[in-house]
């Protein structure tokens, strides 16, 4: 059996659709069979409530006398990008306040005019003869505006890696704060209510297909940038008028050490067709796998320490490594479900009608990384190699005497097989000197916790944890922990002509 | 109950030169729990867990001894207008004083909190703040 969009639409038109949230469709599919399912349901909707640090919108501000072609603008002093001639602009929810001294951003700016607040503009012009002022400052209303439309490039992912971090520091990322060794799992979507979770092969999820954004009614615009549905990563690019959006769906946020993002409600209904669609959206939490991924790693190809379902994180805790590791989400399963309930509501009162595409998402298609024309100066480009190295079961004197004979700060303590164990600088020789003399051997007063890198690391990475130490220099190690030579801030410097200097 | 207690450590006979903690339980015989303590050169800051029972004991003896005595009545506070019942402080906090319920609503339990301020950073929306 099959069902048409015009049948399903007749019956919302009647009042007497059968709407159902995403959440609730395993049980129904359970209980009555694929077809029986079919039969029943002619709705099913989604919901997802959630950072989408990829939104913003476009505003139209109408002409002001004597006009002006706004060249630069700022909106409660965040820029928006005022290239698109002269009375319009693009606020991107992330753009951050100029002067930074408050945590502020495009997100705030947009939930304020959804809130009803005031905005005010500020614009600067060079000046034509056809626009001749040279600035202006006024303060906007979401009503003033001729246009406020949303446009996300990039929302609704169809699932996301969690993150976790191996290293011994905490780290602030987009991903929340990620304690040290594993101390904490954070992930973001909402698993069986997630839009794409429940299309994963874009049969109906397509260009022009109205959804919920942020309390308003919106549309599909195609797929969003980065889109990878083929490695299971899909994503949207939506729109709709920020007239419409409640405060209640769309919140700024700020990811401490991170910056500023917005939180957005998302929700799309999936007109049920066929039984294939009725198998999509039957996916339950347990079926939908992501990747546990270590944060800990400064690079684009991160590694993954386990692979779970959104069940295993929503359970609240995972085994990792033999340990049991909290999990909690950055996105809010409450209000997704809020999402869903409330487009249930618009359809099963006959307020939104369903189409289907009129253009197609490509459900293979695989991001790409991006193309680099200048290589990345790796640390063996500049490290030295010329290791100046001490034993730990030297005297102090012979350290002291190796470190002004080879004019150098630092020297790597090795075993007796070679192998990295600590490091001593002038200062810890120093330092030993003027307290008791008590002190004989290097190993009394090296470090052992070696903050150190590799040939491969880019030197970008060696630089900031050089920086984030306060340190001056890093042992290059090999995989066997065998010291291949030492990289100094001042290689760094001769890189960068200087910049690491200021 | 929890107390927070804050001396002075400056001069030499200033609580924070004694053993202002082992005293009390000696001379009142309550059992006290300290969850944190943060003490410098010149002052001191500690959070303990006494029996509601005997709190007004415990805090009538810190305080003829020098110590400043604070009943923490809600360690934390959840600014509901604000919390999107995301659940990113869950994870972050060493205490698990924050949970989700059958409906996913963030659930508070502050008696178990030690102010370690750990989720007053984490939160995105700005949600939780420590009452003093």
């Amino acid at each position: 059996m099959e069902k048409s969009l015009d049948l399903i639409n007749a019956r919302i038109r009647d009042g007497n659709a059968r709407v159902v949230t995403a959440d609730e469709m395993p049980a129904i599919v359970d209980e009555l069979g694929e077809e029986g399912a079919l039969e029943e349901v002619d709705v099913v909707t989604t919901g997802t409530f959630g950072a989408m640090c990829s939104s913003g919108a476009f505003f139209n501000f109408g002409h002001a006398d004597p006009p002006i072609r706004m060249e630069r603008i700022w909106l409660n002093d965040v820029e928006a990008y005022a290239g698109i001639a002269a009375v319009d602009a693009y606020l991107g929810a992330t753009q951050e306040a100029d002067p930074p001294d408050k945590v502020y951003g495009g997100a705030h700016v947009l939930e304020e005019l959804v809130a009803g607040g005031t905005v005010e503009l500020r614009a600067t012009s060079h000046g034509t003869d056809c626009y001749p002022r040279r600035s202006i400052t006024t303060e906007l209303l979401l009503e003033d505006m001729n246009q406020a439309v949303m446009v996300n490039p990039r929302n609704s992912y169809q699932r996301y890696n969690a993150a976790t971090n191996t290293t011994d520091r905490t780290l602030y990322t987009y991903m929340g704060t990620l304690l040290p060794r594993c101390g904490n799992i954070s992930y973001s979507g909402a698993g069986t209510l997630s839009p794409l979770a429940n299309d994963p092969g874009f049969r109906v999820i397509g260009s022009g297909v109205p959804i919920f954004l942020a309390g308003a009614e919106g549309m599909v615009v195609g797929e969003g940038t980065q889109h990878s549905a083929g490695t299971g990563f899909g994503t949207l690019m939506v729109t709709g008028d920020m007239k419409g959006m409640r405060q209640e769906f769309l919140r700024a946020a700020v990811m401490n050490g991170y910056g500023v993002t917005v939180y957005l409600g998302v929700g799309i209904p999936i007109p049920v067709l066929d039984t294939d669609i009725v198998r999509s959206t039957a996916v339950r939490d347990e079926d939908i796998l992501t990747e546990i991924i270590d944060y800990g790693t400064p690079r684009r190809d991160r590694p993954s320490l386990a692979t779970v379902s959104y069940a295993d994180l929503k359970s609240g805790a995972i085994e990792l490594g033999g340990e049991m590791v909290r999990t909690s989400s950055l996105s809010s399963y409450r209000r997704a479900r809020a999402v869903a309930q409330e487009l249930k509501a618009c359809i099963e009162e006959g307020k939104m009608e369903l189409a289907l595409p009129t253009r197609r998402i490509d459900p293979t298609k695989r991001v790409r990384p991006m193309r680099e024309t200048a290589i990345t100066p790796r640390v063996r480009d500049i490290m030295n190699r010329q290791v100046i190295s001490i034993t730990e079961d030297e005297e102090i004197r012979v350290a002291a005497k190796r470190l002004l004979k080879d004019e150098t700060n630092h020297l790597p303590v090795l075993d007796d097989n070679g192998m990295l164990v600590g490091i001593i600088t002038t200062y810890d020789v120093a330092k030993a000197v003027v307290t008791d003399g008590k002190l004989r051997q290097v190993r009394d007063i090296m470090t052992r916790n070696v903050i150190k890198t590799t040939p491969d690391e880019p030197v970008d990475i060696a630089a900031q944890k050089l920086k984030r130490n306060n340190i001056s220099a890093l042992p290059v190690v090999d995989t066997t922990n065998r010291v291949v030579g030492i990289l100094s801030a001042i290689d760094l410097g001769e890189l960068f002509g200087g910049r690491w200097w200021r | 109950m929890k107390l927070l207690l804050t001396f002075s450590r400056r001069g030499p006979h200033d609580p924070g030169r004694e053993p202002v903690i082992a005293r009390v339980v000696k001379e009142t015989g309550v059992l006290v729990n300290v969850e944190k303590a943060n003490i410098d050169s010149v002052a001191g800051e500690v959070l303990i867990d006494v029996p509601d029972s005997d709190a007004d004991l415990v805090r009538q003896h810190l305080e003829e001894m020098g110590v400043d005595v604070h009943v923490m009545e809600n360690a934390i506070a959840l600014d509901e207008t604000e919390c999107v019942d995301c659940g990113a402080c869950i994870s972050v906090c060493p205490q698990e004083v924050f949970s989700f319920d059958e409906e996913w609503r963030l659930l508070v339990n502050g008696e178990r909190c030690v102010l370690c301020g750990k989720c007053i950073q984490a939160c995105p929306h700005s949600a939780l703040s420590q009452q003093g």
